[in-house]
């Protein structure tokens, strides 16, 4: 890879952020706003300081929770999106079903789920993640096997396939491109899954937790410092999601020329 | 010479939401080995359907399709197939995507042996060169290339052609037409090919079908002589202007805007 070419990978992004941060730090000093109103970059460092350990506890607290319940949306929702693609009556059947499961705000699911099983909040945690993040990647799976052109399963029909062989060889190499889009959007929603946990329903773990102790000690600085600890671990968990999808869909990108 | 494809009174509906629809009835169509025909009729007369009917995809509702003396049944490893779209695996390169059916079919080749044969028929077709490249990274003409390496990889003993010069433009199909002669010398093969172009019906088959409205039956045969390898000078012959004029007006017949009796006058 050229110097030119490490420049605009990492580079521009980083320059993007220190002028966002720049153009944030500006904001309060210009406005004058107090830390309660909002903090400024520069109050971050110290709350990262005096909690540090807390952060990294939680922040892995919070971390394991969501890739545990994204692996579990993934396997489910896979599972789910081969159902509903290879069967039409299975589609009709569960599509509204979904749909509707969907459009229940996750976060009035919480006090169902933390009274349902008290006390296990791993538990508890690790399901909200999953339940906001599998909807998408069963779309996508479905989609994608559904939407198969019949001439690719005629060439490999026509010659004796199992309908087996034409999954592992046709339909699931094909649908990746579709399942790594969905697992993105799925990435975020498990955070949120995660976190609307930790908040909602506090049982002292997670950067939930800490943002919630943040907001009873009127430590404002410390909300923020969450805040940006959770986009930080967003944003590595986005980029692991596509290192995967450069791995395994990389054929789907275009080269620019 | 005992016929390769056989194809018997052959009747079959599709069942759709306003009662069945019928689009074959009465269809014969006989092969012989080596031979190559190009089977032509209006739109939606259940051309598609035949191909179907051949590789095995589907049963008839009534009659019989016979392939080299066997009755068929289901799918059968001894046919190649191409359509209009290549359907070539985007995740492969060009050879993998040759060699494809091989990972199916039992082989005698070994996997050295399969490549360097994938690698002469993409010589064969003009893509020499091509093999680690992308589906995404070949024109359109050269994708149709491919993908007729593909359907004869395995030595199959019937290539259907379901229109797979149908999306390319005039010149590369021209171009495609020479190839298909070429590649019939070195590697014959027993072909069907379905086709909305009269052109390349008396181009490339040694007779022609032609398939009435649906629902499809056999309508008319032509048989057209082959005087040596042809060029596509023969195309502008009298000769190829009369077989031109009795497909067309056939195929206006086919479609109701022409009655039999005309065809005298």
């Amino acid at each position: 890879m050229t110097a030119q070419k490490y420049m605009r990978m990492i580079g521009v992004p980083l320059i993007a952020v220190a002028v966002f941060l720049a153009f944030w730090e500006w904001l309060v000093w210009f406005n004058g706003w107090p830390t309660f109103k909002m903090a400024a970059p520069s109050d971050l460092p110290p709350a990262y300081q005096r909690h540090w350990n807390l952060f990294l506890t939680m922040g892995w607290q919070t971390l394991w929770r969501t890739v545990v319940g994204l692996l579990l949306a993934v396997l489910f929702g896979i599972l789910l999106g081969m159902i509903m693609g290879f069967s039409r009556i299975m589609r009709d059947a569960l599509y509204p079903l979904l749909v509707g499961f969907n459009a229940i705000p996750k976060a009035t699911v919480v006090p169902i789920v933390a009274l349902m099983f008290v006390g296990q909040h791993d538990f508890n945690t690790v399901l909200l993640a999953f339940m906001i993040s599998f909807f998408p990647i069963a779309v996508s799976v479905s989609i994608g096997l559904s939407t198969l052109e019949p001439e690719y399963r005629d060439i490999l029909r026509s010659l004796g396939a199992s309908q087996a062989t034409i999954f592992w060889k046709i339909a699931l190499p094909k649908t990746l491109p579709e399942f790594f889009g969905a697992l993105k959007v799925a990435v975020t929603l498990a955070f949120i899954g995660t976190n609307l946990m930790e908040i909602v329903s506090p049982h002292g773990r997670g950067l939930g937790a800490l943002f919630d102790s943040g907001r009873t000690n009127s430590d404002f600085p410390l909300m923020f410092a969450v805040l940006i600890a959770l986009a930080f671990l967003g944003i590595v968990l986005y980029y692991i999601v596509v290192a995967l999808e450069k791995i395994f869909a990389g054929w789907a990108e275009r080269s620019p020329s | 010479m005992q016929d390769l494809i056989k194809i018997k009174g052959v009747r079959h509906a599709y069942q759709t939401d306003s009662g069945p629809l019928p689009v074959l009835d009465g269809l014969e169509l006989s092969v012989p080995e080596g031979g190559f025909v190009a089977v032509v009729g209006p739109s939606g007369c259940g051309k598609s359907t035949l191909t179907r009917l051949i590789a095995g995809l589907m049963k008839p509702d009534h009659g019989e399709v016979w392939l080299h003396g066997e009755r068929v049944k289901g799918p059968r490893s001894t046919v190649g197939m191409a359509f209009q779209n290549p359907v070539l695996l985007e995740w492969r390169t060009i050879l993998k995507n040759v060699l494809l059916p091989l990972e199916i079919v039992p082989s005698k080749l070994t996997r050295k042996q399969a490549e360097e044969r994938a690698r002469f028929l993409l010589a064969l077709v003009g893509l020499e060169g091509f093999e680690d490249k992308r589906p995404s990274e070949l024109s359109g003409g050269m994708r149709q290339r491919a993908s007729l390496c593909r359907a004869l990889i395995h030595q199959p003993d019937v290539l259907i052609l379901d229109e797979p010069f149908g999306a390319l433009d005039a010149f590369t199909r021209e171009d495609l037409w020479m190839t298909m002669h070429q590649v019939k010398e070195r590697e014959p093969f027993t072909g069907v090919l379905i086709t909305h172009d009269l052109r390349e019906s008396i181009f490339l088959a040694d007779q022609v079908v032609v398939l009435s409205g649906r629902p499809a039956r056999t309508q008319y045969v032509l048989d057209i002589p082959s005087h040596g390898p042809r060029t596509l000078d023969d195309l502008y012959t009298p000769e190829a202007a009369d077989q031109l004029n009795i497909l067309r007006h056939q195929i206006q017949i086919a479609q109701g805007r022409a009655t039999p009796e005309e065809t005298s006058a």
